[in-house]
This record gives structure tokens, sequence and C-alpha cells, in this order.
């Protein structure tokens, strides 16, 4: 056996000497080459050219001059990695992103208290359903995939994903959330095949992380879209996005989307697990604020620390996602809020899912303030910061702090000389 | 089953027949229907004890056993508790398990610690069994969870320091918050998250 695959990588090593050995023969010969005319301008390579590696043939790699790359969040806040080696939190590079699909590698992270990475083989891994159901059903992933699965776009928003006058960059302000494509089979096909008892109104699902975190998710919504994913992006998941097994809750926050799910846990009513623990409000008004993501929009480009050039011709282009349904309408004001004109889509708005808008504008060169606001299917329209504090019936103040999950406009600030910045500073 | 109580309830049966296949068409989750796929596998009842580590709010998940907090304050140094979390659960590199301020203040002014803010004890048991310690994870004797609970609600003025938990006793146990916390509301599908909000 292992001479076998010696002898296998001596073969390789004789391959690629062999194919340097020819590179080198083919640019000698071109040297060595003596023209009676010119070389045909044009058919030179105007850039240097990367070798085919194995690596590469199997797991390709974006471009050297593509850098963006992921933050902890928040910016002066709890360290990822920390002291014991946890991630918390880690941000997106929204202000990067075209489209709405998030790089897989580039999705943000969040754990509820700092948490390491199981590093989970798939083969031993499996999902529990159980409690108030007739059948109580223990699955492999390959169980699973056996299924009927669907295939969904949908963002993930962490309830941290909050924006104020300190940050910078928009992702900063907006970078603990992201959208992907998932892969799996819908929680009612697997409720349906245990049978759920009528008492059945709450389940809990459970991951397999050194915490084992936990979230209490209404039946209902279980029942409607929730989602036991094992792709995203058309592989299967990534370790920090619960590889096995993840649960998608459409909408609701990034919390509830348990990774490395093993267990689901049906019952007759609310389980004050740790992650509720952490949820708790005084007043149920509040309370009602958070779970569901409201409808949220942001400019991405362009957006804090990046520079116009001059004036003239711009696209503003942003996203725009909420956890009531999908994205009806986009208006962008480039003018600090007084006129407000109707975004273009790029995509076809889904729900629950990210989508992208683009307005597009011819800068004067004046100082003005740029910001978007966005209407869910159901109604709901994006607040200013001002509205929240009227309704709330508390004085608006610079630094006022939206109650909830913090869906509020976010303007961005151009000067004369083309710099961006935080409209909240 | 006798053949009375058979014929009973054959005749139960078609009279709810056709309002069942009704329902079972608007209503279908809550009905007993068999498997459609066949797919995976029925896991033990021994299975389930073992991995249902759950603890409701009225605590029948847990299991027996009984600690102090004169017991725990042994435990929290003996599995080395006090490595991450301070000497009396203040000062380590881990969340603070003790409020630094003072006890008459409002339990919402204070710092959002578990063992303080939680409404119910099973919330601060479930997690020690589930997540305690770093690393060593359901090493923890029921005993030894039952003694770490209530020394950290000993810490905080939660219980006196003589007081046993078991599983009677636990649930009971009345949290500084009290009922002053926001209940969750029933969840409607394609409905706003606050109706009016923000007007």
């Amino acid at each position: 056996m292992d001479s076998k695959r010696n002898s296998r990588r001596e073969l390789l090593k004789l391959g690629t000497a062999l194919a340097g050995g020819f590179t080198v023969a083919l640019r000698g010969n071109a040297q060595a080459q003596e023209h009676s005319h010119p070389a045909t301008p044009g058919s030179e390579n105007a850039s240097p050219m990367i070798h085919g590696s194995k690596e590469q043939i199997e797991y390709g790699e974006r471009s050297k001059y593509v850098t963006s790359v992921r933050m902890a969040h928040p910016v002066g806040g709890r360290a990822s990695p920390d002291v014991f080696g946890k991630v918390f939190h880690v941000a997106t590079p929204l202000q990067d992103s075209v489209g709405v699909i998030t790089p897989s590698s580039l999705h943000y992270v969040a754990t509820t208290r700092g948490s390491y990475l199981p590093d989970i083989d798939p083969r031993q891994h499996t999902l529990t359903i159980h409690g108030l159901v007739d059948r109580p059903l223990t699955l492999t992933v390959d169980d699973l995939k056996r299924f009927p699965s669907v295939t969904r776009l949908h963002f993930i928003e962490c309830a941290g994903n909050r924006h104020t006058g300190q940050q910078k960059t928009v992702q900063e302000t907006h970078g603990m959330t992201s959208c992907s494509e998932w892969t799996g089979v819908l929680l009612s096909t697997l409720f349906k095949e245990c049978g759920l008892k009528s008492s059945a109104k709450w389940f809990v699902s459970e991951g397999a992380e050194e915490v084992k975190g936990a979230s209490s998710i209404p039946i209902a919504k279980g029942m409607d879209d929730c989602l036991i994913a094992y792709g995203q992006n058309g592989e299967p998941l990534r370790p920090q996005q619960g590889f096995p097994v993840r649960i998608m809750v459409p909408g609701f926050e990034g919390i509830y989307h348990t990774k490395f799910l093993r267990r689901i846990k049906v019952v007759d009513r609310f389980y004050m697990n740790y992650n509720e623990f952490g949820h708790l409000r005084p007043e149920d008004k509040e309370l009602a604020l958070g779970e569901q993501i409201g409808p949220k929009s942001v400019i991405t480009y362009p957006s804090g620390a990046q520079q116009l050039p001059g004036p003239g011709f711009y696209e503003i282009s942003g996203l725009a996602w909420s956890g009531g349904g999908a994205v009806k309408t986009v208006e962008v004001s480039t003018d600090g809020g007084k006129k407000w004109n109707r975004a273009e889509f790029k995509n076809t708005a889904q729900r629950m899912a990210h989508v992208r808008f683009a307005y597009p504008w011819r800068w004067d060169g004046t100082e003005t303030e740029i910001m978007s606001r966005c209407i869910d299917e159901i109604g709901q329209r994006q607040p200013m910061r001002e509205e929240i504090a009227n309704w709330w019936n508390v004085p608006f103040e610079r630094n006022y702090r939206v109650p909830g999950l913090d869906n509020s406009v976010m303007p961005w600030r151009i000067a004369r000389d083309g710099s961006v910045t935080n409209g909240l500073a | 089953m006798g053949s009375r109580e058979m014929v009973e309830m054959t005749n139960t049966l078609k009279l709810v027949t056709i309002p069942l296949l009704l329902w079972s068409v608007v209503a279908s989750p809550a009905i007993a229907q068999s498997p459609t796929y066949g797919v995976g596998r029925t896991p033990t009842a021994e299975e389930l004890r073992r991995m249902d580590i759950s603890i409701g709010p009225t605590g029948e998940e847990l299991p027996p056993g009984r600690g102090t907090a004169k017991e725990g304050a042994q435990v929290y140094l003996q599995k080395a508790c006090i490595g991450c979390h301070g000497v009396t659960g203040i000062g380590g590199a881990a969340p603070a398990l003790r409020s630094e301020q003072g006890a008459d203040l409002p339990v919402w002014q204070k710092e959002r610690i578990l063992p303080l803010r939680s409404p119910y004890a099973t919330t601060v048991w479930d997690f020690i069994n589930r997540g305690m310690p770093l690393g060593l994870e359901g090493t923890l004797t029921p005993d030894e969870v039952y003694s770490l609970t209530a020394y950290l609600l000993f810490l905080n003025n939660v219980i006196p320091e003589d007081q046993v938990l078991d599983k009677e006793s636990l649930p009971k146990v009345k949290m500084p918050i009290g009922d002053e916390f926001g209940k969750p509301h029933e969840f409607k599908l394609n409905s706003p998250r606050l109706k009016g909000y923000p007007y």
C-alpha cells in the first residue's frame, strides 16, 4: 500500500518536472528565435500567468488581488478568537459584496456565548426528533438526504447587528447578516413523518457544540418554512455554519438557526433555554421586536470609508431583507431623506432573502447624505430612528438605542472631497 | 381491550371519520398519520433518556439528586470553576456569575448574568449541566449540578446557604426577576412583529 502511494507520488513529481521543463523549453525557444518582423502587438500577455497546481485543480482559490475578509465584531468588543480560542461574532465584508449570495467563506459567524467549532464526522452524526410525536425518529445525514429536498435563498441576521455612530464601515454597521442558498428537508416533512401530537406547541432545537445551544421555536413556524439544511451554496455546510446539519428558521434572529443540529424535542410550552434567557426584556412590546427580523436595508456602495473619485455617475447599490416575507419596494434618498426615489431590483425578491437594489445617481460634488428604506410584502416599513423614538414616546438623541432588533434607516454622509462616512456620527 | 369497548371505538371512529378527513386538510400537523417515507429508525427509550437534557420550567425532566450551596462551594473549587469564573463568581476571564451591584437595585438595572436574570432556576441547572465545565461538559453528576446551582443562587442572595435543591424544590425557587419580564407573544404567520410599529 505504502510503496504504491510512494510510486504514485514519484510519478506526480516526474509529471511536475516534465511540465516545468516543457515551459522552460518553450520560453527558451521564444527567446532564441529571431524574427524578421517585430511581434504582433496585442497578443503579448498583459499579466503574469498563474500556473496550474493540484490544489487549484481540486478546490479553486480567489485572486491574490481580492483581499476582502471578515472581521471580529463589534470593534472594541469581545475578541474572536478570545483567550479560550472561542469564536463569538465575525462580520461579513458587505462593502465588497455584489449580487446577493455571500460566499460561504465570508458568511458571518456568531455563537451565543463564544464557542468552539465541533469537528463532526458526518457518518457519526444523527438528528433525533422526539417528545410530543407519535413516532420518535433518529436520522443519519444520509437518511436526511433521502427525503424530498428543497433549495431556497435565505438570509440570516444576528440580533447584534446594530448600527451606531461609532462604527466606520458597513461591515461594522451591518456585517452580521449574510445570504446563502440552502438545501435540505422541510421540517414539516419530518414532523409529518413523526406525527405531531395535538398538544405540540413549541419545539426545542439543540446543537452538538460544547454548550449544546438550544432554542424554543413555535410549531407554527416549524410547520411553515423551517428547513433542516445540509447544503449551502452548492456544497455541504461549512463547519462555521453548522456542518453537517443546521436548522434554518427563515426570518428569525440568527440564534434560532441552531447549528450542528442533533435533537428536536417537541413540547407543549415555551422552554426557557439559555438562549431565551438572553432574549428577556422587561416589556412584551420590546420582546415582540425580537425574534422576527424587521424590514431592513442598507446601501453598501458608496458606504463608510469608501472614496468617490469625483463628481459624476454612480450606481448606488445595496441590500434589503425582511423576516416578514419578501421585500416589496426599496426607496433611496440622495438628499438626506427629503426626496425618496424608487430603486430597481437586480434579482427577484424572495421570502426572507437579501435582494440587491440599485439607484442610478449623478453626484454634483456637493455634500449630501444618502440612505435607503424598504417595505416588505406584509406592509411593514423600515423606520427612521426618529420615528422609533416618537413611537416609544422618548426624546430622540444622537445615540438613541432602538429597542428590540435595530432595523432603522442607515445614512451615509458624502463630503465634498468624495469621502464617505457614517451619517449617525 | 374488551369487545364492547372495541364496538364503541368503531362507532366513534365512524362518527368522526368524515369530519376528521376534512379537518386533516387544514390541520394535518395535529393528525396521527402513518409515515410517508419510512426512512430512519426509532430511537430506544434508553437512547432518548440519555440524550434528553432539556429541562423545562416545571422541572419534569430533572434527574434525582440533591445539593446545597455549601456543597456547591466545594464543587466550585474541585471542578476548577474558579479558574475561569473567579474566586466567588467574579473576576475571571469567563462571564461573571455574581452581581457586584447592590442587593436593593431592581434586577433589570443589574448586569445580565444567568443566576440572577433567569426567571426559572431550572434554566441555571440546565445550562450548567449541558455546557460546563468547559472541555469537560457532561462529566458533572446530578448532585454536583444541584450543588453548583444552589451555590450560584446563594451568591446572588436568591436562596439561603442551607437550602437543599432537588427535583422538587428547584422549580419552586423564587427568582429575583419574579414575573416582571415580557412574555413571548403567540407567533402568527405572515404577521407584523408588532402591530402598528412604528406607527
